[in-house]
């Protein structure tokens, strides 16, 4: 993997991570396959959501965080499940006293139950808010080139358009509005939310996003350990692919072997 | 006295700080953060943060999540 040693470092917040692909928690069977398809996948940064404590329940019960370490991976707490920006922005300052101060977010602000497709409207008073609070924001929303622009203007450290709805496994719905967003990055672009398989997350990479964050795609995978290593590699596979630049496509056949010295 | 305590009523003696209220919810060295009317406590102050009658308490913890 020596050409991986060629690639510019991922950077977030100051930190540099080995691997371009991120991860959720949600959906899993238990916290051991949780853990185990986390692992296969080489994700160095996890995403959690933050939830009322069930109490008088299971108070022996494990925790989320027992099998993803944080002094391990970056945990990344989302906002999931807010509707307005003052929730999100409730929700933020709740993680980082979960986490010691850690002030590294992924904000989403939802419009919908039934597409859960981003209020941005909030999302831009929530990232302004936040921002300004000192938080690191990554931040989920449509794949609108000028919204993406506006987020990363405010503060925002990393933009995450969906590539398609959240939970569907519809693959990159709209390529070229993300190229339009890549175009004109000045912050890393992630995929966020859409990728169904491996090869959607090598069409991502591909086309030139800093990573992709996938929860579904492993979690409700046949194999979500499997699927794990699988997305690891499609990660890795789109990223070389983008780095050593496709080939151009033509109309008419090119013959790989050459002509001369044919027996005739 | 009586606080909300994650949206629902909860008693407790007068006088109890937030260290008390996560000693008796067993809680005590889990990974959990509290929210005392809109405002975070932080960890340091949950020994010295007296709660009062009518108190919005929420307690959350991570769990999965994408």
């Amino acid at each position: 993997m020596s050409d991986v040693l060629r690639d510019k470092p991922f950077t977030l917040a100051g930190r540099t991570y080995g691997s371009r692909l991120l991860v959720g928690t949600g959906k899993y069977k238990d916290l051991d396959e949780t853990r185990r398809a986390i692992e296969a996948s080489g994700a160095e940064i996890v995403t959690v959501a933050v939830r009322r404590t069930n109490i008088g329940q299971n108070p022996g019960e494990p925790n989320l965080l027992d099998v993803i370490p944080p002094d391990r991976y970056t945990i990344l707490p989302n906002t999931a499940g807010c509707f307005d920006a003052a929730e999100a922005v409730r929700t933020c300052r709740l993680a980082r006293e979960l986490l010691d101060g850690h002030s590294l977010v992924k904000l989403e602000v939802l419009a919908d139950q039934k597409t859960l497709f981003p209020n941005v409207i909030e999302t831009l008073r929530a990232a302004e808010t936040l921002v300004a609070d000192g938080f690191d924001v990554m931040v989920y929303t449509s794949d609108d080139p000028i919204i993406a622009r506006q987020l990363a203007d405010m503060g925002c450290i990393a933009v995450m358009p969906l590539a398609g709805l959240i939970g569907t496994g519809l693959g990159i719905c709209n390529p070229y509005n993300l190229r339009i967003i890549l175009e004109e990055a000045k912050v890393p672009v992630l995929v966020d939310a859409g990728v169904g398989t491996a090869s959607d997350a090598t069409i991502a990479m591909e086309l030139g996003c800093d990573g992709v964050l996938m929860n579904s795609a492993i979690a409700h995978a046949g194999d979500p350990v499997m699927m794990g290593a699988a997305m690891q590699h499609a990660i890795i596979a789109g990223r070389l692919a983008y780095l050593a630049g496709r080939m151009p496509k033509k109309l008419y056949a090119s013959a790989s072997s050459p002509l001369d010295g044919l027996v005739r | 006295m009586r606080i909300q305590l994650n949206g629902e009523p909860f008693e407790l003696p007068d006088g109890e700080p937030v260290a008390g209220l996560l000693e008796r919810l067993q809680l005590v060295g889990r990974r959990v953060a509290v929210e005392l009317n809109l405002d975070i406590v932080p960890r340091s102050q949950h020994a010295t943060t007296v709660l009062r009658e009518g108190d919005r308490v929420e307690v959350v913890h991570a769990i999965g999540g994408g």
